[in-house]
């Protein structure tokens, strides 16, 4: 066998020209294969990233009405469902997967909050001790609160740096009073992510996670939260959970765990608590772009089938060529799954290797269009060995009709052509 | 012991709707060590006897034994078989891989045996050695002299220690003193004890032999009856 893959080495280094044309196909198709699944990879691993944030694995649970979120700013907590206690709180972190829970009130449009004649529309939170560390936020200046803001009901409140661009026009908001609900906070603080957010809008969807986020955010403390709004406001739970692996099943438990002792007979009634799993929503979004590049990967696979046909018609001239020393090796001895064997492995090796000149250059043709288009690329190991693999398995399938047609030449006829 | 036995060899061919009967009723018996020539024109019938004898084909009728083996109804794998470990060939137009080196043209029957590497090299080394190219092993066949190639490819035919040696006009692509030196080594050969058949139309080479059999429109005859239609010996170039 070694020796067969070292004679087939010779063969192809010998026909330099002919080798690197009858390998184009493959080398066409493969390099096609490996930039679209990089570029497929890169994007979903983008997708991913930007919704759920690196290494920030928070799954929010939500209180639903008929099967959609409630909306806070209707009324105070509604009839049928409970305030939810420090005991419940713990039941959440007992959660297998579950590393940290936090409680907050919100409202997705603030209104009648002020600073100086500005109006806020952005969104308006209630937060526990939790909240900042388990969504990933930093004091970027200013203090955090502490425990006494929220013993003693201070009206104070941190804002992200959307909302100093959008209400404080840029310039420091540290001390300054805004007016929430008639009642004036003064803000101590400045947060932000600790991962750089940088979202790509490739879809309506996207759109709108952005625009979500895009008029900023007013953090208050969950106590002083009835001050402004309402007391007994159903509350939204987050969970930072291990990896992105659990999300889906703790985020699940968690509903159901919540739907069970908050929901007086969860059974009949309207409302239920779910989930919101961020890479739910990125997987959908990773499902369309996979689907629309399927149909490139098709047409590169009919690249590689063109290819294919390219070798065996290459290999079939070989075999005419080579006829005197099929006939002398049979001559002496060679049987005929040798011979077979012989230029399968040469057929074999030929598209091998075109499969790994494919793979590098689709890695290279990837960079470039990452480089240029700003399309993120990331490598994909197992579509690099699957190409690799599938390569050689086309010189198997294409090089057995010439191998056969080989091992079955008569030594006979074959020694008379000289 | 006789170590070739043929008895009523017929073969026929197909030629357009006719079968054309090109070998008839051939009888030959050769003996161990025994160094004969088979002259005759072309179109006599002795390739095909040739490739009969060397299991490259199989006849329409009659039996062939070899080494006191009947060879009837053997499949092609068994038929390599008996040609890698039995019967040695010499080609007129060498049949040497062209890109392979002496030595490994050589040791090439030896892989098709299932001899490992390390002794292939070695064994190959040795018959290269008999036909005095031991400084030539590295050396591929277009670096190489016709007469030097012939005598790689007898290395090649003696490398796995067959029974027969069969030379289909081993000198004919070859100049005089070139082919002198390869009927010196057929010589040498059958002193040790080969037994040699040789195929050609040349006379004088002919003559090298110990024994000389004519083939003319498929009969073979002894040297004593010479062929009624004598003097188309030379008439193949």
């Amino acid at each position: 066998m070694i020796e067969n893959i070292r004679l087939a080495f010779q063969g192809i280094w010998s026909h330099k020209l002919r080798s690197v044309l009858t390998m184009l196909g493959i080398i066409i198709g493969i390099a096609a294969i490996i930039t679209i699944v990089s570029t497929i990879k890169g994007t979903n691993e983008q997708i991913k990233e930007n919704l759920i944030g690196a290494g920030n694995n928070v799954v929010t649970v939500q209180l639903n009405q008929g099967g959609y979120a409630y909306d806070m700013s209707w009324s105070s907590i509604p009839s049928g469902v409970r305030v939810i206690t420090e005991e419940t709180r713990q039941e959440l972190e007992d959660i297998s997967g579950v590393e940290k829970v936090s409680l907050y009130n919100s409202r997705s449009y603030a209104n009648m909050v002020y600073y100086k004649n500005t109006e806020f529309s952005g969104e308006i939170y209630g937060i526990d001790e939790n909240y900042l560390s388990v969504y990933g936020y930093q004091v970027k200046s200013g203090r955090g609160f502490t425990q006494s803001d929220y013993e003693n009901f201070r009206k104070v409140i941190l804002v992200d740096s959307t909302a100093v661009t959008n209400l404080f026009g840029g310039e420091s908001p540290l001390g300054q009073s805004v007016e929430i609900q008639g009642d004036v906070f003064t803000v101590v603080g400045v947060v932000a992510l600790s991962e750089e957010f940088a979202p790509t809008i490739n879809s309506l969807n996207d759109y709108y996670l952005y625009a979500d986020t895009s008029s900023g955010s007013i953090y208050m403390p969950s106590a002083v939260w009835p001050t402004a709004y309402q007391f007994d406001e159903p509350q939204n739970v987050a969970i930072k959970v291990a990896n992105t692996d659990v999300m889906a099943s703790a985020g699940q438990a968690a509903a159901d765990l919540l739907t069970q002792t908050q929901i007086v007979d969860p059974d009949n009634s309207d409302f239920d608590y779910r989930s919101q799993d961020m890479l739910e929503q990125a997987q959908q979004l990773q499902s369309m772009s996979e689907s629309t590049n399927m149909q490139l990967i098709w047409i590169a696979g009919i690249s590689l089938l063109v290819g294919g046909i390219g070798v065996m018609n290459i290999m079939l001239v070989s075999v005419t060529e080579r006829t005197a020393e099929i006939g002398l090796k049979k001559a002496i001895g060679a049987k005929k799954k040798r011979i077979l064997l012989q230029f399968l492995t040469e057929a074999a090796v030929l598209t091998s290797l075109g499969g790994i000149i494919g793979v590098v250059s689709g890695i290279g043709l990837a960079q470039l269009i990452s480089a240029m288009m700003q399309i993120p690329v990331a490598i994909d190991v197992t579509a690099i060995l699957i190409s690799v693999v599938f390569s050689t398995l086309i010189g198997v399938i294409f090089g057995l009709l010439p191998a056969t047609q080989a091992a079955n030449l008569n030594p006979i006829e074959a020694l008379r052509r000289n | 012991m006789a170590i070739l036995k043929l008895t009523d060899i017929c073969k026929d061919y197909q030629q357009g709707k006719e079968p054309v009967r090109v070998l008839k009723n051939i009888n030959l018996t050769v003996e161990r060590g025994e160094y004969l020539a088979i002259m005759g024109p072309s179109g006599s019938g002795k390739t095909t006897l040739m490739n009969l004898v060397g299991c490259l084909d199989v006849p329409t009728s009659g039996t062939y034994e070899l080494d006191g083996k009947n060879l009837k109804d053997l499949n092609d794998d068994a038929m390599a078989e008996i040609r890698n470990k039995h019967i040695g060939f010499v080609f007129q137009h060498f049949h040497l891989m062209p890109k392979m080196d002496a030595l490994d043209n050589v040791a090439l029957p030896l892989l098709y045996a299932g001899v490992p590497l390390a002794e292939r090299r070695e064994r190959a080394a040795e018959a290269l050695k008999s036909v005095g190219l031991e400084d030539r092993m590295n050396f591929l066949p277009n670096q190489l002299s016709g007469g030097q190639c012939q005598r790689v490819a007898i290395a090649r035919a003696m490398v796995g220690k067959p029974d027969l040696l069969l030379a289909d006009e081993p000198t004919g692509a070859l100049d005089t003193k070139s082919g002198n030196q390869i009927m010196e080594i057929f010589r040498q050969l059958s002193n040790e004890g080969m037994t040699i058949i040789m195929i050609t139309h040349e006379q004088s080479i002919a003559e090298c032999a110990d024994k000389i059999y004519h083939i003319l429109d498929g009969e073979l005859r002894t040297g004593d009856e010479e062929p009624e239609k004598g003097g188309g010996d030379s008439e193949e170039a």
